[in-house]
């Protein structure tokens, strides 16, 4: 019997073929050598923090190590067990993100003059982190498959638009800071959009593998740019009217922004066309001089970025933020040393300045290397998938952290106008915390269809009648 | 809490951070290079089996005897035409870029992909529109064919011959 020796020969080649010429290990010992040292990172800075600010080690440090090692190693076990292949760098990253992100909150909360007193923003948050990594579970246990995601495209869609309208509602909407994006109900309350957000990439994604070729080919060439075809246009034309009814009914200036980029970079993705990039940019052009000329909300935020420092600038919270990181400089206060309780909303919003102030240029870079590291495994996700829904959804949940981080950290340093958007897994904030980790689970669910070996194919005479055999490894 | 020990905490705390993004990136690092295992497995094997034939042969293996070479158009617009399995992988497709050209106007564009893996050959659906078929199964990822098995796409049909 030749054909069986010969195919177990090929089991073990998988350099040869360009098909196959990939085989990634399941690397999940390296994920738990990471996920040690992120603790190190999220525990250890709790502890720096007491020892700043009081002198001496938190008295809950057991207890709050434990309960984040017991999240962490939940997460770590359930990748074990649902998603094997999984990549092995986000789950740490996002734990040491989300561990820092709970000492800083901390340390705010031990400062005098943070806020109220008497609140406790870390304990709650670490309420929402479990809630989180209970989502991180659930998805990762209960979807086995991202693909069956595809069949709820355009009810994802409508829940997402259903979720985005919701604040808007009397009764249940209600204003906090200026922007209308909380809703309430008895005494709970989040903000729909963050989920919406996941809703939208799986809804876009759905749409545009069944649309890319009628979107990709057609159109003329118009100076060197394929321009897409008027009635292509259709899609592009929607999403840009949603985005900027959340920025005029809503006055919510980031989720505009990241909702109409993070269409148009999927749209970019999906069919390889520049034009797109240039319509969708003429777009945004248009309706942000728009919203310009006709929200002050948005004339404020501008006049802050322009002239922070002029003698009626709206933005003291932008000052404050700069003043801080100014004081940080190079190697930063220490944890506890400084006094990012001065700047408004330092707990959420305005974290990254917080811990740019007590970790100094040399901590922040560390932590934009994290999420670019991040976003550059979402993508890399992207890259080797198989499929095209599960290329899409992965490109576009990374493209949700890259905007997020970018129209949040561009906007506390001053590089681009200030938008309110919550920093992935380091701000307080619930609904956003627990809206990242499922994000991670669908990162890593794709991921994890994308690194496993393709199913061996039993060597069989072709016999089209017969019903071949595949065994899944 | 004296002054030295506050500095101490605080650059050691930078350099846990720091080792933190390092591991990370080194994990990546060798992420890159993950079928070094697999594939130093295989050449160990090639080793081995080059040894029992005796001599140490540098180049690719001669293709055996009884394994396809071509792929030829059975049924369809370009029945007839034969498209020789050397250049692969081959891309099916009605697009300029496509090694096997259909005039068919139910091909995408961009529609499925013939390559090896080993002596196995495979064909793989490229998220075409109207599918790939084996046999009569649509086909969700890359499937496996063997001589004589019929690759529908469009209303062409396909098979891979000596």
């Amino acid at each position: 019997m030749s054909r069986t020796g010969r195919t177990t020969a090929t089991k073990r080649a998988p350099g040869a073929g360009p098909l196959m010429e990939f085989v990634h290990r399941r690397r999940r010992g390296a994920e738990l050598y990471l996920l040690v040292l992120s603790l190190v990172v999220g525990i250890g800075a709790y502890a720096a923090v007491g020892l700043g600010v009081n002198g001496q080690v938190p008295a809950d440090l057991i207890k709050h190590g434990a309960w984040l090692a017991a999240l962490v190693v939940a997460a770590h076990v359930t990748i074990r067990y649902k998603a094997e292949y999984a990549d092995p760098v986000v789950l740490p990253i996002v734990s040491a993100l989300n561990g820092l992100g709970l000492a800083m909150i901390h340390r705010i909360d031990l400062a005098p003059t943070g806020h109220p007193v008497g609140s406790n923003f870390a304990a709650s948050q670490l309420v929402w982190m479990t809630l989180g990594v209970l989502g991180f579970i659930t998805v990762l246990a209960g979807l086995r498959d991202h693909r069956r995601l595809q069949s709820f495209t355009y009810t994802a869609g409508l829940a997402a638009i259903v979720l985005l309208l919701l604040p808007l509602l009397p009764g249940i909407g209600k204003t906090v800071n200026g922007a209308r994006i909380w809703i309430h109900l008895g005494p709970l309350s989040f903000q729909p959009g963050e989920i919406a957000k996941v809703l939208l990439v799986i809804a876009f994604a759905g749409y545009l593998v069944l649309h890319r070729d009628a979107l990709a080919l057609a159109g003329r060439r118009v100076l060197f740019v394929d321009l897409p075809r008027g009635r292509d246009l259709g899609p592009i034309l929607a999403m840009w009217l949603v985005s900027l009814g959340i920025l005029v009914f809503q006055n919510d200036l980031g989720s505009s922004l990241m909702f109409f980029g993070l269409f148009l970079v999927m749209l970019y993705v999906s069919t390889e066309r520049p034009g797109w990039l240039v319509v969708g940019g003429v777009l945004f052009a248009v309706g942000a001089y728009a919203g310009y000329l006709t929200t002050a909300h948005v004339q404020a935020r501008v006049q802050g970025w322009l002239d922070p420092f002029g003698k009626d600038s709206p933005s003291y919270q932008l000052v404050q933020a700069m003043y801080g990181m100014a004081w940080g400089g190079l190697t930063g206060r220490g944890l506890g040393q400084g006094s990012p309780q001065t700047t408004p909303i330092s707990w959420s919003d305005f974290i990254l300045p917080s811990l740019g102030e007590e970790l100094g240029l040399t901590g922040v870079i560390a932590i934009i290397l994290l999420y670019a590291l991040l976003v550059e495994r979402g993508l890399r996700t992207a890259l080797i998938c198989r499929d095209n829904f599960g290329k899409l959804v992965a490109a576009g949940l990374a493209t949700v952290f890259a905007l997020q981080v970018f129209v949040v950290v561009g906007g506390v340093t001053r590089l681009i106008p200030l938008t309110g958007l919550t920093t992935p897994f380091l701000s307080q904030g619930g609904s956003s915390l627990v809206a990242n980790w499922v994000i991670v689970a669908l990162l890593l669910r794709v991921s994890d269809a994308a690194r496993r070996p393709p199913p061996e194919f039993s060597d069989q005479p072709a016999d089209m009648d017969s019903t071949q055999v595949v065994m899944m490894r | 809490m004296s002054e030295l020990t506050l500095v101490l905490i605080r650059f050691g705390y930078l350099a846990v951070l720091w080792i933190f993004v390092l591991s990370a990136v080194s994990v990546i690092r060798s992420d890159m290079f993950g079928a070094r295992v697999a594939r130093d497995q295989s050449r160990a094997q090639e080793r081995r089996s080059a040894k029992a034939v005796g001599k140490a042969r540098a180049k690719a293996p001669k293709p055996r005897r009884g394994d396809p070479t071509a792929v030829v158009i059975v049924e369809g617009g370009n029945s007839g035409e034969l498209v020789p399995l050397a250049a692969a992988p081959l891309l099916i497709g009605r697009g300029s870029d496509a090694a096997i050209r259909l005039e068919d106007d139910y091909v995408s564009t961009r529609h499925a992909r013939i390559a090896s893996s080993g002596d196995q050959w495979y064909v793989e659906d490229l998220g075409s529109t109207n599918g790939t078929y084996v046999g009569s199964s649509r086909i969700t990822q890359a499937t496996a064919i063997s001589l004589g098995t019929k690759i529908r796409i469009g209303k062409t049909i396909l098979e891979l011959r000596k």
